[in-house]
């Protein structure tokens, strides 16, 4: 993926929707969804040094299964998770009536076109834009899910993320197990037991460059393996 | 189950409890008695544990058969959990390990509860093992194929086939008896008072007398004196408390309470083989100051099937 590499300016638009915008059905949906999914990867969660937290945050994560987001998602607490949208591929999550309801209405998912990047509306500045200043974000930044459980190089997306806006805690997320749970390719679980660890926040420091960034981003997920 | 048995034995355990949870508080009151804060800490927390599970057993019991027996398939369904994330697997067991979980596990137990002795007993064993076999045979993996399976096996047989038999001590028959009545809860709760007094006099045996390991690289713990003393201890106790268990003449009861000591031993020590190998200490964290559900039930599952067979011989004269 390739970005502008100057800096643009950060439209101060709203959000598109109040986080309690959402209705009744949908929100019910979403707690559902989320014991469900507790209950079927028998998550336990850990903070590591860090706090759950209503700060404005972007949370970073291995990405091994479908059930990532979900499941970091309804670890946090309910005043946390009401501000914390998943950001997801458009080609998978708008495709049929049932995944477009999940993602828009149920989990309020920011939806990226994987395939069609156009220079001057890149995901980061749609990311931006629409969490403005209140919402946190979840994101993969390996951009795929890995098919061995190995934690794959990091995209640019979450330095520039951080560039533009520095003010934004970087929290690492590791989930552990849950590749064994729902592997890619595979769509009946088994119910092992997973673990969620949440790290301590991170920023770019002044003038790191890019590479050195998303090594140190990508050895704070790998630390909380342990 | 409105007798004065059952009644007695219930009414025993709430005051063990009772003056248990008392001592611990006192002691955690009191922390110049020259005791370790930590050890009473770990033993007020074990204590919290014992209620918990204590309450869940005795709204199972007053609730029926069947409830009780489902009880016990969710503990037997948390244990395989518990097991298999522990066990390495790869991507063609998933399939496999998916009928398992959500098929044999549960058809077991439904053997369990409608009494089929004749089916339940060989379901797992025979049929499990061999449609475990053919499974990851077909998912076209065949990297360590027995290691993989015998994996699996060892976890459907420890986890759920033994556990289970527990669960079925409440259709064994006993002479002058209803089935399912009072006498069989009390057999059933007997058995968990034997394994469990049995461990807890393990470790105290150990921590006393303690001078030879039974095998240091699997646990520096468990010693012969602790097995030697559990075995005695327990015995002791099924003789005193012969009269809560059904079949049993008081000398029946303690060999019966010798051999369940014996082997919440071995299945301790099995399951500590296995918890070495994969580097951890504790299954999980369900209850707080217990390891995990499987950490709980690991002598059970094996003590089970012996205590359940032992009853059968002697109900059966």
């Amino acid at each position: 993926m390739l970005y502008p590499a100057e800096p643009m300016p950060v439209d101060a638009a709203p959000p598109r929707r109040a986080a309690t915008g959402r209705s009744a059905v949908c929100r019910a949906a979403g707690l559902t969804l989320a014991a469900l999914a507790r209950l079927l990867s028998g998550a336990s969660v850990r903070w590591i040094a860090s706090q759950p937290d209503t700060c404005q945050r972007v949370y970073f994560a291995n990405h091994t299964s479908h059930l990532d987001a979900l499941l970091i998602w309804s670890s946090l607490p309910q005043p946390v998770r009401e501000l914390t949208r998943p950001v997801a591929a458009k080609d998978y999550w708008s495709r049929g009536v049932l995944r477009r309801w999940l993602a828009e209405e149920v989990f309020d998912a920011l939806l990226i076109d994987r395939t069609d990047i156009k220079v001057h509306q890149s995901p980061v500045d749609l990311m931006l834009r629409e969490i403005g200043s209140t919402r946190s974000l979840i994101v993969f930044p390996e951009g795929s899910r890995s098919v061995t459980g190995d934690l794959g190089e990091f995209k640019s997306g979450l330095y520039y993320l951080a560039k533009k806006r520095p003010d934004i805690e970087l929290v690492p997320v590791h989930i552990d197990n849950l590749n064994r749970i729902l592997p890619r390719g595979e769509f009946l679980p088994v119910p092992l037991l997973s673990c969620i660890s949440f790290g301590p926040p991170m920023w770019l420091e002044h003038g790191e460059a890019k590479v050195d960034f998303l090594a140190r981003a990508r050895k704070a997920v790998q630390a909380l393996k342990e | 189950m409105n007798d004065i048995r059952t009644i007695a034995l219930i009414a025993g355990v709430l005051l063990l409890l009772t003056v248990a949870t008392a001592v611990g508080q006192f002691l955690a009151r009191h922390p110049d008695r020259g005791l370790d804060p930590a050890a009473v800490n770990a033993f007020n927390l074990r204590l919290r544990g014992w209620w918990i599970i204590c309450t869940v057993l005795a709204a199972a019991f007053w609730l029926g058969t069947t409830t009780t027996v489902v009880l016990c398939g969710l503990v037997s369904f948390w244990a395989l959990r518990e097991f298999i994330t522990l066990t390495p697997t790869r991507k063609g067991d998933h399939r496999a390990l998916f009928w398992v979980f959500f098929l044999f596990t549960p058809l077991h137990y439904v053997l369990v509860a409608y009494d089929r002795y004749d089916l339940f007993s060989v379901f797992l064993p025979l049929y499990g093992t061999l449609f475990v076999l053919a499974r990851v045979a077909m998912a076209g993996d065949y990297k360590r194929f027995l290691e993989r399976t015998a994996k699996i096996q060892a976890g459907l047989v420890v986890c759920v086939y033994c556990l289970s038999f527990a669960a079925a001590l409440l259709h064994v028959p006993i002479r002058g008896q209803e089935p399912g009545s009072g006498a069989n809860f009390r057999l059933l709760f007997f058995l968990i008072l034997l394994v469990q007094f049995a461990d807890c006099m393990q470790y105290v045996w150990s921590r006393m007398a303690g001078r030879r390991p039974v095998a240091p690289e699997v646990s520096s713990t468990r010693t012969w004196e602790g097995l030697l003393g559990s075995a005695t201890s327990t015995a002791l106790l099924a003789a005193v408390l012969w009269w809560a268990a059904p079949p049993f003449e008081p000398w029946q009861a303690a060999l019966v309470g010798f051999v369940v000591a014996v082997m919440g031993f071995a299945g301790g020590m099995t399951m500590s083989a296995i918890k070495r190998d994969r580097g951890v200490k504790d299954y999980g964290t369900l209850v707080v100051g217990h390891g995990g559900v499987l950490d709980r039930v690991d002598s059970m599952c094996f003590a089970a099937p012996v205590f359940y067979h032992l009853t059968l011989l002697v109900a059966g004269q």
